[in-house]
Formats: structure tokens, sequence, C-alpha cells
């Protein structure tokens, strides 16, 4: 099982930076808690700015086919908008990110884990359920998934012909971290703070989270 | 010696590399040192290179200096997770070994424990921001560190002649922007790349040392192209290294070509670095034929 929990408001209206902004809310899953009374609330506030171009809630935005057709409705909201902003998992937002792909997609969530089954997926994009979401950092991308060895703050000496030393066979993750970026016009978000990562929050050796006000 | 004060007065600074063995005696090690490294401003003692596990950089960094050398100690994320690295660096400090130089590290499924579990629970640049932080008396969870701070020249690494070499920059560019203080580059082969990269990197006004690995033979330049990350070697060398067999196995190509590389680019960088791999007898026909000692 999953929770998704949402960021802090500070940190997704830095992310809006008063653009015009799509949303999407997953409430996909039964094995996802999903924040819905907060994603509710803080998504009303942000509509009352006149900066909202639309909303879709739906489900297993992780399943291409199911999203596309869903967003097929909204493609107009879709172009008006200069930021998607993602209420979801992980994966759905790496699901977006890629389908959007010249559109900057932000992950509104962090996705931590509780014991028990996880969500299935049928798609290569995955989730860490690291507990602190990096894929505004990386254009969409999970570097914890997406890197053998899960760096946050770019790629090691390592790529030979754009593909990861520990598998010659995979890309590397941060050459399509770097390129998804630059397609989108931002790779000023290279120059954020040093990463490092917060394992009092990862999946192996988290407590369990508190749930109640979700 | 802090080696950043050599960049500050402005000398070209030359380092090489000694590779600790996988066993505990290191006297041919530091005989050799003593012998062939007379010429180079410090030595790079290298941490469980390429993956595979030998005796400790810091062990061998504090005979190399019990021993008057000046040693660079070689730090990779690989082994260790952020408080056995900031733990080995106050240790370096009360050795007096003030020079560090930090690596990601390869992956341990390239190595002779692949079944061993890979750390990287910092990375080249979050080990950089650590040593910055005990510099500044605390560690990197904030807790204040008791008495007289450490003070190392952080380095770090780079290379030019990737085929991902933006992305490299870009890395680069955090690099310095955690607190690197000089660059070691991979091992250049083709000077014009070399050069194309360093009027990019030159932005970030921080000392960069050429990388040479001795070209020894056609087999090794062989493999190097095909599983050496960040090297390409042209074919023109190729036809070098095959033209005379026996000068090429005397090691007569390998120094030529190095000292040929270091001409080339010296007017482009601040130093060089020689990763001889075995060969550190050559280092100082290198030199001598680079023209500079």
């Amino acid at each position: 099982m999953l929770i998704t929990q949402m960021k802090d408001k500070e940190t997704i209206l830095s992310l809006v930076d008063n653009k015009k902004v799509f949303i999407i809310n997953c409430q996909g899953c039964m094995e996802v808690h999903f924040p819905e009374e907060e994603a509710k609330a803080f998504q009303k506030e942000l509509a009352e700015g006149g900066n909202v171009t639309g909303v879709i809630t739906t489900d297993y935005i992780c399943n291409p086919d199911n999203m596309k057709l869903r967003l097929k409705k909204y493609e107009k909201a879709i172009a008006d908008a200069e930021v998607i902003l993602v209420f979801s998992c992980g994966v759905g937002v790496q699901t977006i990110s890629d389908y959007l792909e010249d559109k900057a997609v932000f992950a509104a969530c962090d996705t931590i884990p509780m014991p028990g089954f996880q969500g299935v997926t049928p798609l290569q994009v995955d989730c860490g359920q690291c507990g602190e979401c990096y894929l505004n950092l990386t254009g969409g991308i999970c570097p914890i998934t997406a890197c053998s060895k899960s760096l946050l703050n770019g790629q090691c000496g390592g790529t030979k012909n754009g593909n990861c030393e520990v598998d010659p066979d995979m890309e590397c993750g941060w050459e399509r971290i770097y390129r998804r970026l630059a397609m989108v016009g931002r790779l000023d978000v290279l120059n954020c703070p040093v990463q490092i990562r917060d394992y009092s929050t990862d999946k192996e050796t988290a407590k369990k989270p508190e749930t109640e006000g979700n | 010696m802090r080696i950043t004060e050599l960049f500050d007065k402005g000398e070209f600074v030359i380092s090489a590399e000694v590779g600790p063995p996988k066993g505990t005696n290191i006297d041919h090690l530091v005989e050799e040192a003593k012998t062939y490294l007379t010429d180079v401003t410090a030595v790079n003692v290298t941490d469980n290179q390429s993956s595979v596990m030998r005796l400790g950089s810091l062990a061998t960094c504090k005979v190399l200096k019990d021993n008057g050398m000046n040693p660079i100690f070689q730090m990779t994320c690989r082994d260790r997770n952020r408080m056995a690295l900031e733990s080995d660096l106050l240790s370096a400090a009360m050795f007096g070994i003030d020079n560090v130089l930090c690596l990601t590290g390869d992956h341990t499924k390239l190595g002779d424990h692949p079944g061993a579990k890979p750390v990287f629970d910092l990375d080249s640049v979050s080990l950089l921001h650590a040593i910055k932080c005990l510099e500044e008396g605390h560690d990197i969870a904030g807790n204040e560190l008791v008495g007289e701070p450490p003070k190392f020249a952080k380095g770090a690494v780079v290379s030019p002649c990737s085929d991902s070499v933006d992305v490299q920059l870009a890395k680069m560019e955090r690099k310095v922007a955690a607190g690197a203080e000089y660059f070691q580059t991979q091992a250049v082969y083709e000077p014009e790349k070399f050069i194309e990269f360093m009027e990019k990197a030159k932005q970030f006004g921080v000392p960069v040392q050429l990388g040479i690995v001795i070209p020894k033979s056609v087999g090794m330049c062989r493999y190097m192209n095909a599983n050496v990350a960040g090297i390409s070697i042209p074919e023109s060398m190729f036809d070098e290294l095959k033209a005379d067999k026996e000068k090429t196995k005397a090691g007569i190509t390998g120094v030529e070509i190095s000292a040929r590389i270091i001409r080339e680019c010296k007017p482009y960088c601040q130093g060089v670095h020689i990763m001889a791999m075995g060969w550190e007898s050559k280092v100082p026909d290198i030199l001598k034929l680079a023209g500079i000692v």
C-alpha cells in the first residue's frame, strides 16, 4: 500500500509560480491512499486566483491508454496551461510527464510506502517510494529508479554511449533527465542546492506515517 | 601540503596515481613511488579502484606521507555511508593528509565483489558538500565538531571526452558549486576534444589537470575503447602502436604518445595527472619528453 502525501503549499505554489495550470488528480488504485480533502481545499484556493485552466479527477493514470483517453476531452485546457500539476503517486507523475513531454509537469505529492501489498503497474517507470519526491528537479524522470546508483546530483562517470555502466542495455537515467530538462527549458533546476537523501523517510527504514487528517 | 596552494601560485601541477595492492605488503609500491615519482608534486592513492577490494587508500596515504610524499586521498561513495566517509575524513586530517579527491565510484557489480551492497548514500557532489561542512566546523547533519575544523584541498573528476559532454559539464558545475577546488580528468587521447572542453569549462574558474593513461598496447586500447566510460582512442593511435611492435612493447611508443598529448594540451590546462597503472617507471621519461620537468 502507498500513501500520497501532499507537499507543503509553499512548495507547490513556488512550482506553479503564478502560471496557468492544469490539475490532474489520480484517485486510482485501492492500495493508494490519496489526500482527497486536502487536495480539494488547496485546488479550490488555487482556482480562485483564476489561473487554473482545468481539473480532472480520474484513476489509473499509470495506465497510458486509459490516461490518454481520459485526457482527450481536456486537450484545450492542457494546451492553455504552462504547468501541469499532478496529484498522484510517483508512477502517475512519470507517466504524465512522459506523455506531455513538452510541458513542465510537477509532482504535488510525495509517495510514502505502507506495509502490505503494493499497487501494480505494467510500466517501465517506477517509484522508489522514497517519501521525498524528486521529480520536480528531474523533469519528471525518477533519479532513484532510473539511475543504477540512485544518484541525486547528476550523471556519474560511468556513462558509455549514453548507456549505464551496470547495464549497457539501459539508457543512463541522468542522460534522459538532462535531455528532458533541456527540452522543457528547465536546465536551471540543475543549479538547485546539493540534494542529500533522507533515509528516515525511505521505505526500508520509515516508520509508519501518520495518515489521520489526510 | 594542499595542492590548491600550488594552483594559486600559478604552478603547472604534476600528480601521478598509485593503486594499493590486494594484500598488506606495500614495500614495492613505496619503493616505486620513491624512485619514479620524485618529480611529481602529489600522489593519488586509489580507493578500491574498479570496485576491486584492496588495501585501503587512507592507510596507504599515511605510509606515503611518512615516506616524505604528498598524498591525495581518493574517496569513492560506493563502500561507505556518510558517517563512515566523514569519519575517514577526520582520520585523514588527523594524519595531516589534506588533499582529497571525491568520486562517486564504479558500481559494485563491475568488480570482484559483485554481490556486495552498493552504498552510494552520498555521491561526488554531496561528498564535496560534506567536506565543506566539516571545514565549517560541523558534520553534514549539522552537529558541531570539537576543536579546530579540518581544511582540505577538495578535488573532483570530470570526463572531457565523454560522449555526454554537456551532461558532464552540468555535473562539473554542480561540483564547483558544492566546493570543488580542482579537477583531474579521465584519460584524454584526443587533444582537440580536450581543448574544446576546456573552452567551455574555463567559465567555472577552477584549475584542471589533464588526465593521462599511458597506452601500453593495442589490446589495452581496444579494451578501454570498448569498456571504459569517457575514453575514446582514435584509430590513428592504433596505427602508431602497431607500427613498431618492439618499440611499443618497450613502452617507448606509449611514452611518446603521452608526452605529445601533454605538450598539445598544456596551454589549455593547469596541470597533468598521470595514471601509470603499473608503468610508474615510465613517468620520468614522459615528463622529460613533454618538457615539463
